[in-house]
């Protein structure tokens, strides 16, 4: 289905683009939602042999997971910390989808690299997948907010799950689970450990951590 | 159908685009409650400014009546490259969308330097304005056009918009639909309506566009607003022929659809006018540049 892969690799560039240039943390989650929907309907339509009970579950558990309950959980956490919005980011938000255009560009560049190494991978997908994986990681440092931080965090994990599941013929659903666990876990902690930091310091600002060095 | 209607696409623009704005004030004035002014009130404004008498500054130059007429000249020019409805325009060259690029560019020159010339403060900070936001809004345009080359093969506006059917949308929908998407955008940032720039507002210190022709009057200023209008006109036309696929080949069937898609588009804007605020005037060079993205995306969707 080229079709809908196409879809669905056109409208994650525009959710990081997205991602990259909003300034309001509720705003961001709900996109985060949309993207972790959207890849997680790739394994559905990348399978290659039938829809089995694996699939649907890696799918389902995947959607259930991004697409509902951490951004549930981010969004109570915003609720709960008096921070409604980014304010001024270490990369201004212009600067970061001019950031976004060369990742892009260097995406494609490094994914016709991959090509020959994974020839049964979708192509679409494996620039996709390095994309949300260098725009993640792009987040996390560019960022002042520990909420915003972790949405990072999970773009990354979202680009890592597509690419595994593209490349990886066959992994065990054990192996899967336990990753979701795995960031499941993190994203709890995490929450758990923003609200403590928000509590003692009245911010979220990852920067003002600077001043705690004795 | 190549030229058989060549007078359709200009006729259409000269005629009809003062009632594009009568319609989007209509909009914004139901939605609001309000009877609003009537749908024809941009002609009378036209035919009344026409009337009037003009009046120069002292500190004025020959760059300052230059202005409005050259501006006006250029976007005639334009509707001339411009296909409407299926139809084919008067001129088309390979190449001829970078010269609507630039007989925009143009236009905008010569208001800029008649703004600066009356030597108001003012009127410079529009003119700083305008060039800053449009030296945003340029590329996006460029990238969207060359997004529709790739898409369609042909090389002027005539070839890309005369081959733009249902299968064309099928084959490419994420691209086209990120090239429409960046073209509303610049519907409403060219045109400075609202999100950018609230056409109706008379604050000079928000104002961009509106703030470079306060010193014009009588015929120069009814010029501008005629000029606005077709600008409106020729931006919305390059939208609603990537929407409106329809190319039966009957004049009357593609003309019609186009010319509703032109009022439908009309409404849309007035709603998205009545629904949002003017963006902070900081936020509005993001706005342009995530617009000029969106096809920067559709243009690497396009490659792989």
């Amino acid at each position: 289905m080229p079709a809908a892969l196409d879809s669905i690799h056109a409208i994650a560039l525009v959710t990081c683009f997205a991602l990259l240039g909003t300034s309001r943390i509720g705003a961001c989650i709900r996109w985060l939602s949309l993207q972790g929907i959207l890849l997680g309907l790739v394994p559905l339509i990348t399978h290659d042999d039938g829809l089995g009970l694996r699939v649907m579950l890696l799918a389902g558990g995947n959607i259930a997971l991004k697409g509902m309950i951490f951004p549930w959980v981010l969004l109570r956490l915003r609720a709960r910390t008096s921070y409604p919005r980014e304010v001024e980011p270490f990369v201004g938000f212009v600067a970061s989808i001019l950031f976004g255009i060369v990742a892009l560009g260097l995406s494609v560049w490094l994914a016709l690299e991959l090509k020959p190494a994974l020839p049964h991978a979708p192509f679409l997908m494996l620039e996709t997948a390095i994309f949300v994986v260098s725009i993640g990681l792009f987040m996390i440092i560019s960022r002042r907010s520990a909420l915003m931080q972790v949405i990072g965090y999970l773009m990354l994990e979202n680009g890592i799950f597509v690419f595994g599941v593209i490349t990886v013929v066959e992994t065990p659903l054990l192996v899967e689970l336990g990753v979701l666990l795995d960031a499941f876990v993190a994203v709890f902690v995490m929450g758990i450990a923003i609200f403590h930091i928000n509590r003692e310091f009245g911010s979220m600002d990852v920067d003002q951590l600077n001043a705690l060095r004795g | 159908m190549p030229q058989a209607h060549w007078f359709f696409s200009p006729l259409c623009a000269l005629l009809l685009a003062p009632l594009l704005l009568g319609l989007i004030n209509r909009t914004k004035a139901v939605v609001a409650g309000r009877r609003g002014p009537p749908l024809l009130q941009p002609y009378r404004d036209v035919v009344k400014c026409l009337r009037r008498g003009a009046v120069y500054g002292e500190v004025t130059s020959w760059l300052f009546r230059l202005g409005p007429v050259v501006n006006l000249a250029t976007l005639v020019a334009a509707l001339l490259i411009l296909p409407f409805g299926g139809v084919g325009a008067v001129v088309s060259f390979p190449g001829d969308l970078i010269v609507l690029a630039g007989l925009f560019a143009l236009g905008r020159f010569v208001t800029v330097l008649a703004a600066l010339d009356t030597g108001s403060s003012f009127e410079g900070m529009g003119a700083s304005r305008e060039v800053h936001f449009a030296a945003l809004a340029e590329p996006a345009l460029l990238v969207a056009l060359a997004v529709l080359v790739r898409v369609t093969g042909g090389l002027s506006l005539s070839e890309i918009y005369g081959v733009v059917t249902i299968a064309t949308w099928a084959r490419a929908l994420p691209a086209l639909a990120l090239v429409a998407m960046t073209l509303v955008v610049l519907e409403l940032v060219e045109n400075t309506r609202i999100p950018v720039d609230d056409p109706t507002t008379h604050l000079e210190l928000t104002m961009i566009h509106e703030v470079m022709v306060l010193d014009h009057s009588g015929p120069d200023f009814a010029y501008i607003q005629y000029a606005a209008a077709l600008k409106l006109w020729i931006l919305g036309a390059l939208f609603v022929g990537l929407v409106v696929p329809l190319r039966s080949g009957s004049l009357w069937l593609d003309g019609g659809a186009a010319l509703l898609g032109m009022a439908g588009l009309a409404v849309v804007i007035g709603m998205v006018e009545s629904a949002m605020a003017r963006y902070r005037l900081t936020r509005v060079p993001q706005f342009i540049v995530g617009a000029a993205t969106l096809s920067a995306v559709a243009f690497i969707v396009l490659l792989v």
